[in-house]
């Protein structure tokens, strides 16, 4: 379909980008080799999808340079457009057409014929698992369905360059792994992604490389490993019953954590960064009994994008939208 | 012949769209249908005119009242794509920059003459006929139809500004309805009183009526001519009219798409 493509790599130097009074790109760097993952992780309205936007052609940067896959993306978008599939933070799919149509009228805006289009369209449905449902009309379609049929039609031309926009932001966890599965499965075949994400899990899974961006810059390079080494392999929390004696746990936390430790008094709670897990847990409840301070809970996890932030920039990643 | 290509693309699947979404078939379809019977059985005993049939007289002014009001499917249709992301998708194909609305407006052709189709019917059976010739009624449709083609790039263009779809539907009333009644859509122009009359006499959708009348055969006989240029040169009023909306609109519409959505 699309002839070979001997660059297939993204770079953007200096992106600036304001609306207003907003600074929604501020002098943002990346690079990401042919044929690897970049991951771009960053709360929201840290300028992820401003970047995405750029880099397929939809926004204009105030200043800055980009190429994609060897084109310049400011002289040159249509030949960009050409090289790349996008899939959007949300569902980009008409609900009222079937999933066949959909892709199909995709594969002629991207230039193909009607045979090759309706071939085209019948192998990546196969590729999806969804030839089963391919004459339904995507409002029957669940909410992991129509992310699918949103991402087959990015892939429908096989662009050598992938953007995903928070692919998998909503999904249930089953839908997130399916979709997973899918974009490595691209991965293996040579095809460079640009991916945006919430969630340093999802980073984690899929990333050869992150970037952690914040107000629109960069606030950190490196693979998932590095990052996480740098808040810590795990986090230790610790729920109280009696808020008067947070200040006391803190201190016995403190004893064991290799970064800031982060409190919320109100409800008892004190999260810190622990180097060797099950030794500072046993450690701390050790402590925290003998002490007689009673525990509600208490437990490790892998760290999140808000200890990532905290460590970065000593604020949570946290805004009121996410919540939702 | 890219552009025509794609919009081809873009306007099947508008077309498409008719049969799956029921709010859209009741629009195309049974709304002017509804509006002939109305207008014809309530309005139709109680309005006199001189010498001639208010059904008759009437069939011309619904068929261009709807197909106005028709034009607000490209707006809304647009509006809609933006707000669930297409625009964007569609943006990031390599497509022709001008297809997308392109592919709308002709779609809208299509939805238009459905319309006409119904609408016809339905005067046929409430006791509307075609007095002219076989050639001029054709000529009739198809001005309603290139009139209302061109309505569509300006709707086009309130579609790319607005927010959501209802606010497309919500500002389209608010200039349709006056702009189809001030008009001889519904009523003689000349009962009009005094700054409404001149309106009627230059409003496009005048003479687009009347030029349909014309057409149609409907004007009664006995009727003077009308004294307003407009109203005289009905049909090359109305086609500089639509060839103006579309010379204006059209680039207007292009531009907007190619800035929207995105953030």
């Amino acid at each position: 379909m699309t002839t070979p493509h001997t660059d297939t790599s993204v770079h953007a130097r200096g992106l600036i980008k304001t609306y207003g009074e907003v600074v929604a790109l501020n002098g943002l760097d990346l690079d990401v080799a042919g044929g690897t993952v970049l991951g771009l992780l960053g709360p929201n309205g840290a300028g992820k999808t401003t970047a995405v936007s750029i880099l397929t052609t939809l926004v204009t940067p105030d200043s800055g340079s980009a190429t994609v896959a060897g084109v310049d993306v400011l002289a040159n978008p249509k030949e960009v457009r050409r090289r790349i599939g996008l899939s959007g933070q949300y569902a980009a799919v008409d609900e009222n057409l079937t999933a066949t149509e959909n892709l199909e009228m995709i594969a002629r805006l991207y230039g193909m014929t009607w045979r090759e289009a309706r071939a085209r369209t019948k192998v990546i449905l196969d590729q999806f698992r969804l030839a089963d449902a391919a004459h339904r009309p995507l409002k029957t379609f669940s909410g992991g369905m129509r992310r699918r049929i949103d991402l087959a039609g990015a892939l429908i031309a096989d662009p050598p360059v992938l953007f995903l926009d928070e692919p998998t932001t909503g999904l249930d966890p089953r839908s997130r792994g399916d979709l997973w599965d899918i974009i490595r499965e691209r991965v293996q075949l040579g095809t460079t992604v640009l991916l945006t994400t919430q969630y340093l899990e999802e980073a984690d899974q899929l990333a050869d490389e992150i970037v952690v961006i914040d107000h629109g810059q960069a606030i950190a390079r490196g693979t998932a490993d590095e990052l996480k080494r740098r808040v810590g392999g795990e986090h230790l929390d610790v729920r109280i019953r009696d808020i008067a004696r947070v200040p006391e746990a803190e201190k016995i936390l403190g004893t064991v954590a290799h970064g800031a430790l982060r409190v919320h008094a109100e409800e008892g709670e004190i999260s810190a960064p622990v180097p060797h897990g099950v030794e500072a847990l046993s450690s701390v409840l050790r402590s925290l009994e003998s002490s007689g301070i009673d525990i509600v809970d208490i437990g490790l996890r892998r760290p999140t994008l808000d200890d990532v932030f905290m460590e970065l920039t000593g604020h949570e990643a946290t805004v009121e939208e996410e919540k939702k | 012949m890219n552009t025509v290509r794609d919009a081809l693309v873009i306007a099947h699947r508008n077309i498409i769209r008719i049969r799956r979404v029921p709010d859209v078939m009741a629009f195309v379809l049974i709304q002017p249908l509804m509006f002939v019977l109305l207008f014809a059985y309530v309005f139709g005993g109680s309005i006199d005119i001189p010498g001639g049939n208010y059904r008759e007289f009437l069939i011309a002014g619904i068929f261009a009242q709807t197909v106005v009001f028709g034009a607000t499917f490209t707006g809304a249709g647009l509006a809609e794509d933006l707000q669930k992301g297409l625009i964007n998708r569609f943006r990031s194909l390599p497509m022709s920059r001008s297809a997308v609305v392109a592919g709308r407006t002709a779609s809208d052709v299509v939805y238009n003459a459905l319309s006409i189709l119904v609408m016809s019917v339905a005067g046929l059976i409430v006791g509307w006929r075609i007095r002219g010739s076989a050639l001029d009624a054709i000529a009739g449709f198809a001005l309603l139809l290139f009139f209302s083609y061109a309505f569509s790039w300006v709707m086009a263009c309130v579609g790319l500004l607005v927010p959501t779809p209802e606010v497309v539907n919500n500002a389209s009333f608010v200039i349709l309805f006056p702009l189809t009644f001030i008009a001889n859509t519904f009523v003689p122009s000349d009962n009009l009183p005094g700054v409404l009359r001149t309106i009627a006499e230059w409003n496009p959708i005048s003479t687009l009526t009347h030029a349909v009348r014309v057409k149609f055969g409907n004007i009664p006989a006995g009727t003077p001519d009308p004294s307003a240029w407009p109203l005289q040169n009905s049909v090359l009023y109305s086609l500089i009219w639509a060839i103006a909306l579309i010379v204006i609109f059209a680039p207007i519409a292009t531009r907007l798409y190619q800035r929207a959505g995105a953030r």
